[in-house]
């Protein structure tokens, strides 16, 4: 696969960016120069976290816990594993002051512009006489809210923590994004956590914790991908449902998880993703990772995860009261998985994080065929190869610029001949941007937000941006998709 | 807090300096970062304990301008060694806002120490203290835990510890430390840890040390070193742990507890 520079465009497109992104810096520090307080800014497609309870309650910035909020650094690392406790005698609620309440607000106020080609559009506007349907691009720009995040965490009891995270899209219509318990510690052993409840994968780099919030950028696409036309749902970014027995070394250098989750990729009430009724297998998570100290140049880290999970080719079915067909349950499992590796290495104030994934589905997902029927003529199953490189550095506890280049390759598609070229779904992407924390104390969070992103994906709609639900015009060509972003990431 | 504050983080002494925690080379222009980023929320920026938190935190952060330090493994008054300073971050303080900073690397917490060392101009015309040699450890026999009991007494570290070692002797309400805020003394009956410690040698060197900036006076001058040892091995007793002094206290203590005289005011001895 070869790469290639994706943002075809012209040297005008460029400077706008370039000044949006430059001015926007440079609105912020005579902003921070003139001494007022802000506002801030968060993630449209994904939701982040950090929560500045934790810095209340112990009074620590937010940089002791993150190299950039909401990324956490070894020490933020640590605190999690004990199950959000320092270890000073004084985590259990027993210690606070009982008006102290762990919950935290977080939103992006910001302006964005989003721009997605290769998507059939009318011909004149507005339709009418004689339009017709062409290839065309959609691009808006202008000033918006991300969703939020309202969430609490904490100590329920010495060695026992937990989080709940309603999380709301723009609109404000909201969701459980996470909610779990975790009784920590057992029989005094940092090896033994059990964890119940919907929580994320215990993934080495984490895509809630990332800095990219833009509509393209603010997601690993590696992590939510799956091989157009197979019928897995399943994404290994999304929050899922189950058990997971982690543990950890001391100072969590050794770090491992085996979860066993429902396989609905983290839904609720017995579905799927798409409203289908779950089936009812259990998919397997293990994770592991070992960091090193290396030495002046900072902390590296290794690991390795792999998913192996389950789901239904057909429904039993019942009739509804309206004589309409009901799906029930789901049946005819075949299986999918993805393992892959990644680390986390620090030359100084370069950080870098690399990560590859292989995903690989049983051909009756691929093929969407029930398994008591024969597979149809060319169905093969379907496996991709993707990864990431991402770079952060950081300027200062206050101001970290970050990058990231990915890329997906479809090593088998769905069906052999099956009209598509090639590299039908292929997907390529960059972002680029900056964070500049004003402020950095033990009450809340705020930063100025700057971010350029662009996903190329062959043939079919990206994963992000805002061509979602639309219908690409050639299969036979890239859909691009751009975001720029400006905004305030506020977190109280 | 201002924005500016943050970013004039600034320093009396000179960046450049480096120091020595075992083999590593501490850079306090990298710690100033480190310490910009971990500490300065409770400690300041110049360092005087004063940071954004410290009107809510009690015990208030040690003052780096002062250069007294609680936990040292030399004697008092003098200045601790890089070493110490370096437990100190790893360790953490049990019961306060200070946590172990042991997830950073070696690397930087000798850069932190370093950088804590250029708030006082101490560290630029006093040499650290020698560290106190610690003699072999007594038996934990019944013997040495009575003869620890009855120095408990005749020194009346009761009047402050209390006689059951629960912080709350006649005398701990008044205490305060060196900047005149209030301070409790020890409660042996929680937890496993001291502030400088856990193991029988810290305790010793607690003693021996004393804890700079409290009204906890280095017994050094008084008590010789297997007095102090057997003082540890009754404070041992005290503590909610299964040690091996207080296995040897409970069977002893079980079969003759209508002659022990009472720890306190006219108890007169320990026995």
């Amino acid at each position: 696969m070869s790469i290639r520079f994706p943002i075809r465009t012209t040297a005008v497109r460029w400077s706008l960016i370039g000044l949006l992104l430059i001015g926007g810096f440079l609105g912020l520090v005579m902003f921070g120069r003139g001494g007022s307080t802000a506002q801030a800014a968060p993630l449209p497609g994904i939701h982040v976290r950090a929560i500045p309870a934790f810095a209340r309650k112990y009074g620590l910035p937010c940089s002791a816990c993150h190299t950039a909020w909401p990324e956490l650094n070894n020490f933020g690392q640590v605190f999690r594993d004990n199950g959000y406790q320092l270890g000073n005698e004084r985590d259990s609620p027993i210690w606070q002051n009982p008006s102290y309440f762990p919950v935290t607000f977080r939103m992006t106020p910001q302006w964005h512009r989003e721009s997605t080609n290769n998507l059939a559009v009318d011909s004149i506007p507005g339709g009418g006489p004689g339009s017709t349907f062409v290839s065309g691009k959609v691009q808006q720009n202008g000033f918006d809210l991300s969703g939020m995040d309202l969430w609490t965490a904490g100590t329920l009891y010495r060695n026992i923590s937990f989080s709940l995270l309603p999380s709301a899209d723009s609109t404000g219509a909201f969701h459980f994004e996470a909610a779990w318990v975790r009784f920590d510690n057992l029989k005094g052993s940092n090896w033994l956590n059990l964890k119940v409840g919907k929580f994320e994968l215990d993934n080495l780099i984490s895509e809630k914790r990332f800095l990219f919030l833009s509509a393209n950028g603010g997601i690993y696409q590696t992590y939510h991908y799956d091989v157009p036309g197979t019928i897995n749902d399943f994404g290994y970014g999304d929050n899922q449902l189950g058990v997971e027995l982690a543990g950890h070394s001391k100072n969590s250098y050794t770090r491992y998880s085996v979860s066993v989750l429902s396989s609905n990729d983290g839904n609720v009430g017995f579905t799927s993703g798409s409203g289908a009724p779950s089936n009812r297998g259990y998919d397997v998570n293990l994770a592991f990772s070992q960091a090193f100290n290396g030495g002046s140049l900072g902390l590296q880290r290794i690991g390795a995860f792999g998913y192996f999970g389950q789901r239904p080719t057909y429904y039993q079915s019942s009739t509804g009261s309206d004589g309409s067909t009901v799906a029930l349950i789901g049946f005819g499992n075949k299986p999918f998985y993805r393992v892959g590796v990644g680390g986390d290495f620090f030359l100084k104030k370069l950080e870098f994080l690399p990560s590859i994934m292989y995903g690989h589905d049983n051909a009756y997902l691929g093929a969407g065929v029930p398994s008591t029927s024969p597979l149809p003529a060319g169905a093969k199953a379907p496996a991709f190869l993707g990864g990431f490189l991402e770079s952060h550095y950081y300027v200062s506890p206050q101001l970290v610029f970050f990058g990231r280049f990915e890329r997906i390759g479809v090593s088998q598609q769905a069906f052999v001949n099956g009209g598509f070229p090639n590299d039908y779904g292929n997907v390529t992407a960059y972002a680029v941007g900056y964070r500049w924390y004003p402020i950095m104390f033990s009450r809340a969070g705020l930063a100025w937000h700057s971010e350029y992103s662009i996903a190329k994906s062959n043939g079919f709609l990206p994963l992000s941006g805002n061509g979602g639900g639309l219908q690409v015009f050639s299969v036979a060509n890239p859909v691009w998709s751009s975001s720029v972003m400006l905004g305030f990431d506020f977190d109280f | 807090m201002g924005v500016a504050s943050v970013f004039i983080a600034g320093s009396p002494a000179d960046f450049a300096q480096e120091r020595h925690v075992g083999k590593l080379a501490g850079n306090a222009g990298s710690g100033k970062q480190l310490y910009r980023r971990f500490c300065i929320g409770c400690h300041g920026p110049q360092g005087d304990g004063n940071g954004e938190n410290a009107p809510w935190i009690d015990p208030k952060p040690r003052d780096f301008t002062a250069a007294t330090f609680k936990c040292r493994s030399t004697p008092t008054g003098t200045l601790p060694t890089d070493e110490d300073l370096d437990h100190a971050v790893q360790r953490g303080f049990v019961t306060t806002n200070m946590p172990s900073w042991n997830p950073l690397t070696p690397q930087q917490r000798a850069d932190l120490v370093a950088y804590v060392k250029t708030f006082s101009p101490r560290w630029g015309t006093e040499k650290p203290g020698t560290p106190i040699s610690i003699p072999r450890e007594t038996p934990a026999n019944i013997d040495n835990i009575l003869h620890g009991r009855e120095l408990f007494q005749k020194m009346e570290c009761w009047k402050c510890h209390g006689p059951e070692g629960h912080g709350d002797g006649p005398s701990a309400s008044t205490l305060t430390d060196s900047k005149d805020n209030p301070i409790r003394p020890y409660n042996f009956s929680t937890g496993s840890r001291f502030k400088c410690g856990e193991t029988n040698q810290d305790l010793y060197r607690i003693f021996m040390t004393g804890v700079d900036g409290t009204p906890m006076p280095s017994f050094a001058d008084v008590i010789q070193p297997n007095d102090a040892w057997d003082l540890v091995h009754f404070l041992r007793t005290l503590q909610d742990l299964r040690t091996p002094e207080s296995v040897v206290w409970k069977k002893y203590a079980a079969e003759h507890a209508k002659d022990m005289k009472p720890i306190g005011p006219n108890a007169g001895g320990g026995r």
